[in-house]
């Protein structure tokens, strides 16, 4: 029997691949380790957070799970930099560990055209350079047309704390031991990564009178478009901020060498994430700092584990016994699981074409940690990517590709594929040039359209969305139409808010640019009869409109070049005078337009400028 | 889509005719509006075209025009390329005044890019000048870095790196906005440091300017009513330096030069026709000339008559004189004075041109107007190419918009992207654009994690 789609692995990625292949009509086998826990969060517990949460957002744009299975079972939900600007907005949820992957595994069971498989596979079959399916740890064969591997850390995964190290995957699974050699034979050039996680402690063993309570927003939100919350403000449950001690520094000085990551392992080659170093990391790199912040962060509402946020560390057990009885209000803790260290391969991500195949076998397509990422949303964003893309590649259709300028799913992709990984990538805000585009507010104006297009959004989303857009049109017209004349009340209103008075009447539209002054305010003197995600809309378009202008400006440029495509057939070994280093990154990389280039580090203008000349006289391509 | 460019396509100062190039859709209006003969949007493509190029009222050049229409161009865009008479100053001043009109410089080999972008040349040819081009590119970019000045590039740096700590703390704050044991970075914060950026840049671009000026000549005039002395100043300035005087007589020039050396140091004397004809006749020269005058120029020498008292057109004049480097000067002091020279509220020379008394000073003056000594110890930090000076500008503008968005009190994410453009703009002048920098800063900058 043949499948069209072969998940390997049921993490987020895994998730939102097998999802959305088939709910293409795609019939798809998602194949795991253990059913029991797919879509497990292994580490922190919680969904969004910078840039994180407005990915959530894209993938609800899109069609895809992760926002409204988030939505089902959060513990408290928070949107940061809400004093910002609308561009760095962001939710996080705290998540519940066991309702979010039920919640998951709930839904995938709805799917009639995917098959849940609990199996390990240790190889895959391909045929000139096409893949055909894969094999399970029994020799048994699964045949498919397209086959996605999303399989996380468990790629030679090795556990280490103290001095010991053993292969074994988060909670203990077993890890796929061939997979990755596997790979390696048929050309990919494996990398080895290291992350971490701190202890979970026992709830009923904290002093939380020496704790600072942390609660969520004031405002009820929901990741999904689609959803409206159904939580209660009052139950949300609240996390807890301690800091570090100077004992606990001392303890970290005096055993640094036990840690395994200062010499308690000494085969160590996976780089760790720059952005969640252990606790050693910080005590050693920023030693002047006399301590560092962490969080209590609950797991879940059916069991006691607390997670320490901030402290992972991969000592041996007794030391994180005494460096846990140093925190504020954990000196009697009960330590339920230790910290750890995990080591695991991953392919290194210049091997993927944008669309998330391999360059190197046709149907094979990566997505989530196995390309070097780290972060539930970065995996699921990929695996929903994946997913469409095989689907599309099954229907014959040109893979679906988000700009720089469209998502922060863009950016993410562009910069694996382009770029590489130095350590395993995390979505920042910083990473995208145009972060005033990609707001969380208005990621269902940008992506929502695509996802209509390739089938994942329903027609009744797609006519809600085109209503928002209609709405925002007349809402637009309305403040243009509209004049505030100078009079009493106005001004005095004006004056109160700190704005300036009026001497001659003003539109609405000119007077919203203000930056004292919000929509609510019109509010008491117009009746804006418009729903509120549109005036909010309406708003930040019309106050920030200078530089949301000089933002697509700046966009235009970028999408300009890469408009201007570089044939799949180009031979970077004919061209006269091209730079060894271009040549050699070109070739790795083989980005698919001149703009893309631009962004391999080592590549000048003037090889650019070179490789244009070439492609302009062996092609005879326009522009464009 | 594609901006207009324009670049010098000579070699400066080496023949006798100099080619600037403007290319791009908005080419031919751009240089129609610093362009006095027939109207070029009106000529025909492939024509060349005789007049003047014009900044206001001033004549900068006499030149040939040649006007060519896409798609039969280098560029296969519309292209206009001027023939001026050569000589650095004159054309650097036509150069940035195509910038001031909305021209954006090139960058090394851009011409020749659109060319083969848009298909006009073919592969032979395009290898044999992208090897030119590839050469100077590496030249042009050493010339940013270490040609104009190590030291320029030295203090660009340093600021860049203030302002990507600055970003850092930003981007940390957005990315990070729990971690409350980091500093968060306040509109107050960022307004001294920009205080602090804008003096330097300003200090850049002024040493810059005057070090332009230097180099090609400071435009000077000397103002004052009638029988004041303004002649005899200029020919006491000319006697006693033995300076060369060149009157470039034209006649269709409103406006005649001489130029005289002090040290080294070109003063392009404006109007010097002006001064010498009217001086004993009855005065032409009006206040409405006199201020034109003084727009125009880089220095300004104020005479006043210390026999007469102090008319209102004395004062408007000294009033007009104070937004730019200026002397003033009383003259006949050997007469009686009648002058209150109190109410002047500001330092002058005194001296007798009869007597050839004083002069001495006015030329020291200048020496110190112009930091004259630092230039000749080199211990001045200035860059001298019109692209380093027109991004600095640049630079500045979006300072002026970071500065802006803190008055409108904009969030601090805004307010944050014209501070990022900031140091991009000053990353071109220096050549450093890698990319991923910010990030890197942020990691080693902050203590983060989970």
């Amino acid at each position: 029997m043949e499948y069209e789609v072969i998940v390997v692995g049921g993490g987020h990625a895994g998730c939102e691949a097998s999802l959305a292949a088939s709910r293409k009509g795609h019939k798809t086998i998602l194949i795991t380790g253990n059913i029991k826990n797919i879509a497990d969060m292994p580490c922190n517990p919680s969904i969004g957070g910078s840039a994180k949460g407005i990915v959530v957002r894209e993938i609800d744009a899109l069609g895809g799970e992760m926002g409204k299975n988030a939505d089902k079972g959060q513990l408290q939900m928070k949107m940061l930099n809400h004093k910002k600007g609308p561009a760095v907005q962001a939710l996080r949820a705290q998540a519940d560990k066991i309702t979010y992957p039920k919640e998951m595994l709930k839904t995938l069971n709805k799917e009639n055209n995917l098959t849940i498989l609990e199996a390990l596979v240790e190889d895959l079959i391909e045929e000139n350079h096409k893949i055909k399916g894969v094999i399970l740890e029994n020799g048994e064969q699964i045949f498919g047309k397209t086959v996605i591997l999303t399989t996380g850390t468990y790629l030679k995964a090795d556990i280490m704390v103290g001095d010991t190290r053993h292969r074994e995957g988060p909670h203990g699974e077993r890890p796929s031991q061939h997979l990755s050699d596997n790979l390696k034979k048929l050309g990919f050039q494996i990398i080895r990564l290291k992350t971490g996680t701190p202890q979970r402690i026992d709830k009923k063993t904290i002093d939380f009178s020496k704790t600072k309570e942390e609660y969520g927003s004031d405002q009820k939100y929901t990741f999904s478009f689609d959803n409206e919350p159904n939580y209660s403000l009052e139950e949300q449950i609240p996390c807890h901020l301690i800091y570090t001690t100077p004992e606990t520094h001392q303890i970290i000085r005096d055993n640094l060498n036990k840690s395994s990551m200062y010499g308690g392992l000494n085969d160590i080659t996976g780089v760790g994430p720059r952005y969640c170093p252990s606790i050693e990391d910080k005590i050693v790199r920023f030693s002047d700092k006399e301590r560092h912040q962490l969080f209590l962060e609950p797991e879940s509402l059916y069991y006691d584990d607390i997670y320490i946020q901030g402290f992972s560390t991969s000592m041996p057990h007794d030391i994180q016994e005494k460096m846990v009885h140093s925190l504020p209000g954990l000196e009697n803790a009960k330590i339920l699981k230790y910290a750890y260290a995990i080591e695991y391969d991953a392919i290194y991500p210049t091997q993927l074409k944008l669309s998330l195949e391999t360059k190197l076998i046709e149907n094979l397509f990566t997505a989530g940690q196995i390309n070097g990422t780290s972060g539930y949303e970065e995996a699921a964003c990929q695996g929903l990517i994946a997913g469409i893309n095989a689907s599309l590649k099954l229907e014959g259709k040109e893979p679906l590709i988000l700009r720089r300028n469209e998502a922060y799913i863009g950016v993410l992709i562009d910069d694996l594929v382009t770029k590489g990984v130095i350590d395993p990538y995390r979505l920042l805000t910083s990473r995208a040039e145009y972060r005033l585009l990609l707001r969380h507010d208005n990621a269902d104006l940008r992506l929502r359209e695509y996802g209509y297009q390739v089938g994942l959004i329903n027609e009744q989303q797609n006519q809600k969305l085109q209503h928002k857009k209609e709405e925002m049109k007349k809402a637009i017209e309305y403040l243009k139409n509209h004049k505030m004349v100078p009079a009493e009340d106005t001004n005095c209103f004006l004056e109160e808010i700190g704005s300036s008075i009026l001497k001659d009447g003003i539109t609405l539209y000119d007077l919203l640019k203000r930056p004292e002054i919000k929509i609510e305010h019109l509010e008491n003197f117009y009746e804006l009869s418009f729903d509120k995600d549109v005036l909010e809309q309406v708003e930040i378009e019309i106050k920030y409109e200078g530089y949301i202008k000089k933002a697509l400006h700046e966009a235009e440029k970028m999408i300009d070049l890469d408009n201007k495509k570089i044939p799949d057939d180009i031979d970077y070994g004919r061209i006269h005078n091209l730079a060894s280093e271009a040549k050699q990154k070109l070739n790795e990389i083989r980005p698919t337009s001149i703009g893309q280039a631009l962004r391999i580090s080592g590549v000048n203008p003037a090889d650019i400028s070179l490789l244009m000349v070439y492609i302009k006289k062996e092609y005879h391509y326009d522009r464009g | 889509m594609e901006d207009t460019i324009a670049a010098i396509s000579t070699s400066l100062g080496v023949g006798a005719i100099s080619i600037i190039r403007v290319s791009g859709k908005e080419s031919i209006p751009i240089v129609n509006k610093i362009f006095k003969g027939k109207d070029l949007n009106q000529v025909p493509s492939h024509t060349i075209q005789y007049g003047h190029i014009v900044d206001g009222l001033e004549v900068i050049d006499e030149v040939l025009i040649s006007v060519m229409k896409a798609p039969k161009t280098f560029t296969v865009e519309d292209v206009v390329e001027i023939n001026a008479h050569g000589g650095i100053a004159t054309t650097h001043r036509i150069l940035e005044l195509l910038l001031k009109n909305g021209c954006r410089p090139a960058s090394p080999g851009e011409f020749t890019k659109r060319a083969f972008l848009n298909g006009r040349i073919d592969l032979i040819e395009a290898e044999s000048v992208m090897d030119l081009i590839s050469a100077k590119t590496e030249t042009t970019r050493k010339m940013a870095l270490s040609g104009v000045d190590g030291k320029v590039s030295a203090l660009i740096h340093s600021l860049r790196n203030k302002i990507i700590s600055l970003l850092a703390n930003i981007e940390v704050n957005i990315d990070y906005p729990e971690y409350e044991d980091i500093a968060e970075m306040t509109v107050e914060e960022l307004k001294k440091s920009m205080t602090s950026i804008e003096v330097e840049l300003k200090e850049i671009l002024k040493n810059s300017k005057e070090g332009k000026m230097i180099k090609e000549g400071i435009k000077t005039s000397i103002i004052g009513r009638p029988n004041v002395g303004k002649s005899s100043i200029l020919n006491r300035l000319l006697n006693e330096e033995k300076a060369i005087v060149t009157d470039i007589e034209g006649t269709t020039r409103d406006v005649v030069e001489g130029n005289i050396i002090i040290d080294g140091v070109m003063l392009h004397i404006l109007d010097t026709a002006g001064i010498r004809q009217t001086e004993n006749v009855v005065e032409q020269i009006g206040v409405k000339k006199s201020l034109e005058l003084l727009e125009e120029s880089e220095l300004v020498l104020v005479v006043l008559n210390y026999n007469e008292a102090l008319t209102e057109q004395d004062t408007q004049i000294l009033e007009q004189a104070k937004n730019k480097n200026h002397i003033v000067i009383v003259n006949k002091k050997d007469l009686e004075r009648n002058l209150d020279i109190e109410a002047l509220e500001q330092q002058y020379i005194e001296v007798s041109a009869l007597n050839d008394d004083g002069i001495d000073k006015i030329k020291n003056r200048i020496r110190e107007l112009f930091h004259l000594e630092q230039f000749e110890n080199r211990d001045m930090t200035y860059l001298t190419n019109a692209r380093s000076i027109a991004l600095v500008e640049k630079a500045l503008d979006s300072l002026e918009e970071v500065k802006k968005g803190i008055e409108q009190n904009l969030p601090i994410d805004m307010i944050e992207i014209d501070l990022k453009n900031v140091w991009n703009i000053l990353g071109e002048i220096t050549g450093e654009t890698y990319q991923d920098e910010l990030i890197d800063q942020l990691f080693s900058q902050f203590c983060l994690g989970k």
